[in-house]
């Protein structure tokens, strides 16, 4: 029980991701805890990347993690940007009127 | 011993700040525990050994993104009740699709068997920790073998940067700037004009 291998990270990663999900289901409406709820996922990815790396013995795995880290903060950067800007436009951030482009 | 009980302690925080981010009335909340999630997901990297990856997270996650995410929703002047309209009505499909990933997932994990010739495939096998540490280990294959990835990122930082710019970046109407180039560009005839004024003719 107390001796930790990679199953129980790997665990925890799933649990992380599913939260993630869940959050992007739950709060439909609001696209600021949809962007931390990606967050989350890639976070979970992280944890996943990481925890391989340490049970193979392979440091490539933490290379890619910080690529992901890096991606990540690229993404949020611009999904916040692009929320700042839409909410000056239209004066809200509702999800179901982001309808412009009539996806 | 300590190690599995800091595991635990450690992912059950995380887990549930995750959950609490995704369920918090008010989105400051979630940003807070958001940060709480990447402060317990530093402390496993540092269980699993990677502790540059640990420090990076807590310096670019809670240090710029959660500020970010702190800035962003101060900012924004939202009716948040509103946004929440429909959180019932989501909450059974949600956690079906949920727990159904979930289930997945563990059984994913549960069935899963490393090839015996994993081993041997390793691309950058770890040095022994007491010979490189971890930070000079990263980065002797990041600045070798992956040195044009890391240019990559970079670039990719730097675009995500210029377009953060260009998108939040507005003219506003009737705001006086100073202009260089026209100030140069002034000459002495457009600036100054000589009257001629009637000494004694004043009102």
């Amino acid at each position: 029980m107390l001796t930790i291998g990679l199953a129980h990270y790997l665990t925890v990663a799933a649990v992380l991701f599913t939260v993630g999900i869940f959050g992007i289901f739950l709060n439909r409406k609001n696209v600021i805890v949809i962007l931390m709820s990606v967050e989350l996922m890639l976070l979970a990815v992280n944890v996943n990347l990481v925890a391989f790396s340490t049970h193979l013995n392979d440091l490539v795995g933490q290379v890619f993690a910080m690529f992901v880290l890096t991606v990540a903060a690229a993404e949020a950067a611009i999904g916040l940007a692009i929320l700042v800007v839409y909410f000056r436009n239209r004066g809200t951030i509702a999800v179901e009127d982001i309808n412009l482009m009539k996806g | 011993m300590i190690q599995g009980l800091a595991f635990y302690v450690f992912s059950l925080v995380a887990i549930a700040a995750a959950v609490m981010v995704i369920s918090a009335r008010n989105p400051v909340h979630s940003v807070l525990f958001l940060i709480l999630v990447f402060f317990s997901a530093a402390a496993l990297f540092v269980l699993m050994g990677a502790e540059f990856l640990a420090m990076i997270l807590v310096v670019v996650y809670v240090g710029a993104v959660a500020v970010l995410f702190l800035f962003v929703v101060m900012m924004l002047d939202i009716n948040f009740a509103e946004l929440r309209e429909g959180f019932l009505r989501y909450l059974p499909v949600g956690l079906l699709i949920g727990i159904v990933l979930l289930v997945e997932l563990v059984v994913v994990v549960a069935s899963w068997k490393a090839s015996p010739d994993a081993a041997k495939a390793l691309a950058a096998p770890t040095p022994s920790i007491q010979a490189v540490p971890n930070t000079h280990a990263l980065g002797k294959v990041l600045y070798t073998d992956y040195a044009y990835l890391f240019q990559a990122s970079g670039i990719i930082l730097l675009i995500a940067m210029i377009g953060a710019i260009v998108l939040t970046l507005r003219e506003r109407a009737g705001v006086k700037r100073q202009v260089i180039a026209r100030q140069n560009a002034r000459r002495r005839d457009q600036a100054v004009a000589v009257r001629k004024v009637q000494t004694g003719s004043s009102a």
